[in-house]
């Protein structure tokens, strides 16, 4: 793959492709993610959309990786926009499932709080350095990542209040 | 201003001590106020302007707000897990009920993403058909908004008028669609069914009442003592703030900053139509207001214009593997009916790949990530919700504002709650 990075950023030093609509895709490691975002974020993109997780388990088919990037079970998406360039690019970063942890991007876009929060409600992916790291959409006292795979639709059972003798 | 301001510093980066109350809802039953004159009361989920269910803790000193805290999830039902579990003909049943004031932009983000990792091309009709139903939903959800902004504020007739109004564009969306919500009717390969017989004069009769009662809602409320005076300068926000917490939609626009995607990133065929972009210069609630009625008044403008121009040809793509066939086929032609089978019991199949479609909802940026394996289902759908990213300035908005204002604030933000929870 190109290592280039999107129009009019530095060259940033991390694996570049592109998507299947031509948008530009980088993929820092953990360690780099902060200074990428930062790098990026002087550069014109000002606007942190979105931070969303992804759980590769049991995918076989990883083929839009660049050769350099070691695919891990999980991945976080963090798309951010340049209104200038009106363009926007995304990063993606791997997250092992021994240490799902990653630093915040609170500290350069704050607007990452809330998603952060549900990337841990759902994925249970610990973002170091978060002002308050708690679930977001589950109850405080929910066990488990619902919108990881190995967590089975249906898990929980359906409980009906009592109904009462019907006779 | 211009689009390289030096980001904002200052409060949205606080970690303490800012507005925001980062407290558990178990520790905030037996902290300690942080002054003693302080105490924080909880408002919702039931309340009857939080719109939906919307939880807020709020830190009081006297009558004024210092801090808060949105507690969300009482909607969360899991969609982007059921998301997995549909196949992509399905799964505009699903995010359609996300935001049920303007579903299609929902279903518009789902298919054009779908649409992306198959490197669809649109035919023009189904491209204007998907114009025409979003500018005529963009024009209900803001009656909505016209109708519980009044709501809040006290003034209920407006309530009425904006019911009334939205309850004629739902009837026009009922019968192109069948359904007066969650519609089912942008799908992937373009839009469920032609305009039916007749839309035309339908959607001229429906434009020129709404339109000259927009004109009537200036008389009733823009121009009042009471209304300006409950609103104006209540709720202020800077554009570096905005673009600092991801906030995007006529909350950014209210600040005076120009973004819509329609216009600076088009999508569809928005490049061809002529319309201004709404922007405010104060930041507050009644900028908000106000924008949402103009963008009422350009939606009209915009359905007038593919009204004049709206081209022949098909809904849909004629592609075997991603739309079925049409009905009249299927009686004649083998290969037809087994398409059609496939097509509803095991879906199409989607190139593996992920990417990332956006559309200007009437609340903001509303996005979809979409990433593919190669079967018929996604591996994950997630949508970028701008209500669930605009809360997050709620509590900016009501910082060193009284209780009283509260109610207007929440609602300038115009929250759509099965969107933020999802």
């Amino acid at each position: 793959m190109a290592s280039s990075s999107p129009e009019g950023v530095a060259d940033l030093g991390v694996a570049v492709s592109t998507d299947p609509a031509g948008a530009p895709v980088l993929h820092p490691r953990p360690a780099e993610l902060l200074e990428v975002a930062e790098a990026l974020r002087d550069a014109g993109y000002l606007q942190c959309l979105d931070v969303c997780a992804v759980d590769y388990l049991g995918a076989d088919s990883r083929t839009d990786l660049p050769d350099e990037v070691v695919p891990e079970r999980f991945e976080i998406v963090v798309t951010l926009i340049s209104h200038q360039r009106r363009g926007r690019v995304r990063l993606r970063v791997q997250v092992p499932e021994e240490d799902p942890r990653l630093p915040t991007l609170f500290d350069l876009f704050p607007g990452t709080e809330s998603p952060e929060r549900e990337a841990f409600d759902m994925f249970g992916i610990v973002f170091v350095g978060h002002p308050d790291m708690t679930r977001i959409l589950m109850p405080e006292d929910w066990d488990g990542h619902p919108l990881r795979k190995d967590y089975a639709v249906g898990i929980v059972p359906v409980r009906f209040k009592a109904a009462g003798d019907t006779r | 201003m211009s689009a390289d301001a030096p980001p904002a510093q200052g409060r949205v980066y606080a970690r303490g001590g800012g507005p925001v109350l980062r407290l558990s809802e178990s520790e905030a039953l037996t902290a300690a106020p942080s002054a003693p004159e302080r105490m924080i009361i909880n408002m919702g989920p039931q309340h009857p302007s939080t719109h939906g269910v919307l939880r807020l803790l709020l830190e009081l000193d006297g009558e004024t707000v210092t801090r808060c805290k949105p507690i969300i999830g009482y909607l969360h039902t899991g969609m982007e897990k059921t998301g997995e579990t549909l196949t992509y003909l399905q799964g505009p049943t699903n995010v359609t009920r996300m935001d049920y004031a303007s579903p299609l932009f929902s279903e518009l983000a789902f298919a054009t993403a779908t649409e992306m990792l198959l490197g669809l091309e649109l035919p023009p009709r189904a491209v204007w058909i998907r114009m025409l139903m979003c500018e005529l939903n963009r024009i209900s959800s803001h009656l909505l908004f016209q109708a519980t902004n009044g709501m809040d504020l006290g003034a209920v007739s407006m309530m009425l008028y904006g019911w009334r109004e939205r309850e004629e564009v739902l009837r026009l969306l009922e019968q192109i669609t069948g359904l007066r919500m969650n519609h089912n009717y942008i799908r992937p390969g373009g839009v469920a069914a032609d305009l039916p017989d007749g839309w035309r004069d339908d959607t001229l009769r429906l434009l020129d009442p709404v339109g000259d009662r927009l004109d009537e809602y200036d008389a009733l409320l823009t121009g009042q003592p009471i209304w300006r005076e409950r609103l104006q300068g209540v709720g202020v926000i800077s554009a570096e703030e905005c673009l600092a917490l991801g906030v995007t939609g006529p909350i950014l626009r209210s600040t005076g900053y120009s973004w819509d995607l329609r216009r600076h990133m088009p999508y569809l065929d928005y490049d061809l139509l002529d319309f201004d972009v709404i922007c405010g210069s104060y930041g507050d609630s009644f900028d908000r207001y106000a924008i949402r009625l103009n963008e009422i008044r350009e939606s009209i403008r915009l359905v007038r214009q593919i009204l004049d121009q709206m081209p022949s040809g098909d809904y849909r793509v004629q592609d075997k593997k991603v739309t079925p066939p049409p009905r009249g086929r299927i009686d004649e032609s083998m290969e037809a009916l087994i398409h059609h089978f496939k097509i509803f019991t095991e879906g199409f199949k989607v190139p593996a790949g992920e990417v990332y479609a956006a559309v200007e909802s009437p609340r903001g940026e509303l996005g979809c990530y979409m990433v593919s394996d190669g079967g018929p289902k996604p591996l994950r759908m997630h949508i970028r919700a701008p209500s669930f990213v605009n809360l997050q300035a709620l509590p900016y908005l009501l910082e060193d504002r009284l209780v009283a204002d509260a109610v207007a604030i929440i609602s300038s933000v115009d929250p759509i709650m099965g969107e933020v929870d999802r």
